[in-house]
């Protein structure tokens, strides 16, 4: 366990730098708690916001969006980074587009998804979608392309089938790399549902952190939704790493 | 995508140390190749041969001048533009189920046990779990790697992993094995000792083996004929029989047998191996080799630089 406690010591060193800082400019600025709470009172109003039951129906919005985004825009993305990597032809036709769905801020296009999907769960899955599928898709064909041809044709010479060179020796090869985008999807999934959030929303960590902010004037409230989102997405990410040390720890 | 697997219940061939597989009959007939790419290649040129069953054929000839080509012609993976190749009278189309194939790397699946590597080729012909486990602990058998089925490749050794994939190649019993400098990357005491092996597998399987050497000796050693190819395009220049008897050891490299038929092909090999001549083969081995499908799809991307959306990028020249 010595290695155990190597990892987590400087973790908790830093966030004790990190919140002793902020306990600091806070005394030295003076700033009232409706400007800037100290980190005493954002963990109380963290703690009583969940004790009473008003973070929990928020998060789990959050939640629910985040992972089924994740999952369809993921699924898209590898589906459509496979075809991407096989077949030039669909790299050329597809890729203006991809590259303009990129390109465009999905901040911008967000009050246009809610407009057309309503302000319920369908728009926020429709952003988290359209911004994980890039890093997946792009990360699968270039995984897929840099796949040894050597292999392909070992393969080919014991007579797999398309669907087997996919499934057998493309995608396992390529899965580093696939999970290295799946890894950064995951995070901009936190930041779709979000954005989708604020672009019109009944609940969710991101409308109660405008609605902390602005009817309720509850600053350390916004604060504590804050948190619960970082360590949401944290915990997220983590998982995911986890995911990946399993699958590919071992090469 | 097609979707198709494997048939789940194909006829399966008996296990392999029983019954002993009918041997195949090779016939290679005025078989001629030609890349056309940004630059066109001749590389076979009427290549006749004709194998018996059981005989072991060794190719040997100056860098590029086709012999990995025509093994993969042999196996069906790169079609001839001219001519045929017949197995027991039944013409090659395609990758084929009588063919073993055994690269000059072991080519073997990172993220996959020798076990489940040997078990590659059953898997694709949709063999039951059960029959995969046990035709692979045969074959590892056969091998001598059974302790070795868990290990991963990355975990084994140059020669282990070469063990692996003959193992995997002849999972399927084919009739013949093609054998494309296998043991090129092994030192020279190692080397000896897998032809050694080579020739107990062959003598238990009862398959044709046909292979691609760089090495004189190990051709002689190993080899009932020794099948000399010229320069680009390749054409048989010579065919040398070398009537050593079987088993042979490794103390009959040393005989004077062995260095009067070596020397034989060194004069064979002499005549093509100019300088020059060399050297432009040398700089086009490179575009030889690997199969049509994968050559094209590879053509512009290199391992590790993704062309990716990038409009600039010059048009496919194939």
């Amino acid at each position: 366990m010595k290695r155990g406690a190597g990892i987590v010591m400087p973790v908790v060193a830093s966030l004790v730098v990190f919140v002793l800082g902020w306990q600091l400019v806070v005394v030295v600025t003076g700033y009232p708690p409706f400007i800037l709470p100290g980190p005493y009172t954002v963990l109380e109003r963290f703690a009583t916001a969940w004790a009473d039951g008003t973070m929990w129906p928020h998060t789990q919005t959050t939640l629910v969006e985040v992972l089924l985004g994740f999952a369809i825009g993921a699924t898209i993305g590898l589906v459509t980074g496979i075809g991407l990597a096989r077949s030039h032809l669909a790299e050329r036709l597809l890729s203006p587009y991809l590259v303009a769905a990129q390109a465009t801020p999905v901040l911008v296009l967000a009050p246009l998804i809610v407009l057309w999907f309503g302000s319920g769960l369908a728009s926020k899955l429709v952003i988290c979608t359209l911004i994980v599928f890039f890093p997946v898709a792009v990360a699968t064909m270039v995984g897929i392309r840099s796949v040894d041809p050597r292999l392909l044709e070992m393969a080919s010479s014991f007579r797999a089938t398309n669907w087997q060179t996919i499934t057998r020796v493309e995608v396992p090869a390529a899965l580093p790399a696939i999970l290295g985008g799946l890894r950064v999807g995951i995070t901009l999934a936190v930041i779709g549902a979000i954005v989708g959030e604020w672009a019109g929303g009944e609940s969710g960590l991101g409308v109660l952190i405008n609605i902390a902010r602005g009817s309720l004037f509850d600053i350390p409230l916004m604060f504590a939704a804050l948190l619960t989102l970082a360590l949401v997405g944290v915990a997220l990410y983590l998982v995911m790493v986890l995911v990946e040390r399993r699958l590919v720890g071992e090469r | 995508m097609a979707t198709q697997e494997g048939p789940a219940t194909g006829a399966p061939p008996p296990a392999l140390t029983h019954v002993p597989v009918p041997p195949a009959g090779i016939s290679v007939d005025g078989v001629s190749l030609t890349f056309r790419g940004a630059r066109t290649t001749h590389v076979l040129d009427g290549i006749d041969l004709a194998i018996r069953p059981r005989e072991v054929v060794a190719l040997i000839g100056p860098n590029g001048c086709g012999k990995s080509t025509l093994l993969r012609v042999l196996g069906g993976l790169i079609p001839a533009d001219e001519g045929a190749v017949t197995i027991d009278g039944e013409p090659v189309t395609g990758p084929d189920p009588r063919v073993g194939l055994v690269f000059q790397e072991p080519r073997l699946l990172a993220w996959r046990s020798a076990e489940d590597n040997v078990c590659f080729p059953l898997e694709l012909a949709g063999w039951s779990k059960t029959r995969q486990a046990a035709r692979a602990e045969d074959l590892l058998g056969l091998v001598g790697l059974r302790e070795f089925a868990g290990a991963r490749p990355t975990t084994l050794s140059g020669g282990t992993r070469q063990r692996v994939s003959i193992a995997r190649a002849l999972a399927l019993e084919p009739s013949l094995l093609l054998l494309d400098e296998p043991f090129s990357a092994l030192d020279a005491l190692t080397r000896e000792r897998f032809n050694v092996e080579l020739l107990r597998l062959w003598d238990r399987t009862g398959t044709t083996i046909v292979l691609v050497t760089h090495s004189i000796p190990e051709a002689v050693f190993l080899a009932d004929r020794v099948v000399v190819l010229s320069p680009r395009p390749g054409r048989v220049v010579a065919d040398i029989p070398v009537e050593l008897p079987r088993p042979r050891r490794v103390a009959d490299l040393d005989s004077a047998f062995v260095s009067h038929v070596a020397a034989e092909v060194r004069t064979h090999l002499v005549d093509t191996t100019d300088d020059s001549i060399a050297m432009e083969e040398a700089r086009l081995a490179g575009e030889a080799g690997t199969a049509l499908a994968a050559r094209t799809r590879h053509a512009e991307t290199a391992p590790g630089t993704p062309a990716w959306f990038d409009p600039f990028r010059p048009e496919d020249e194939v």
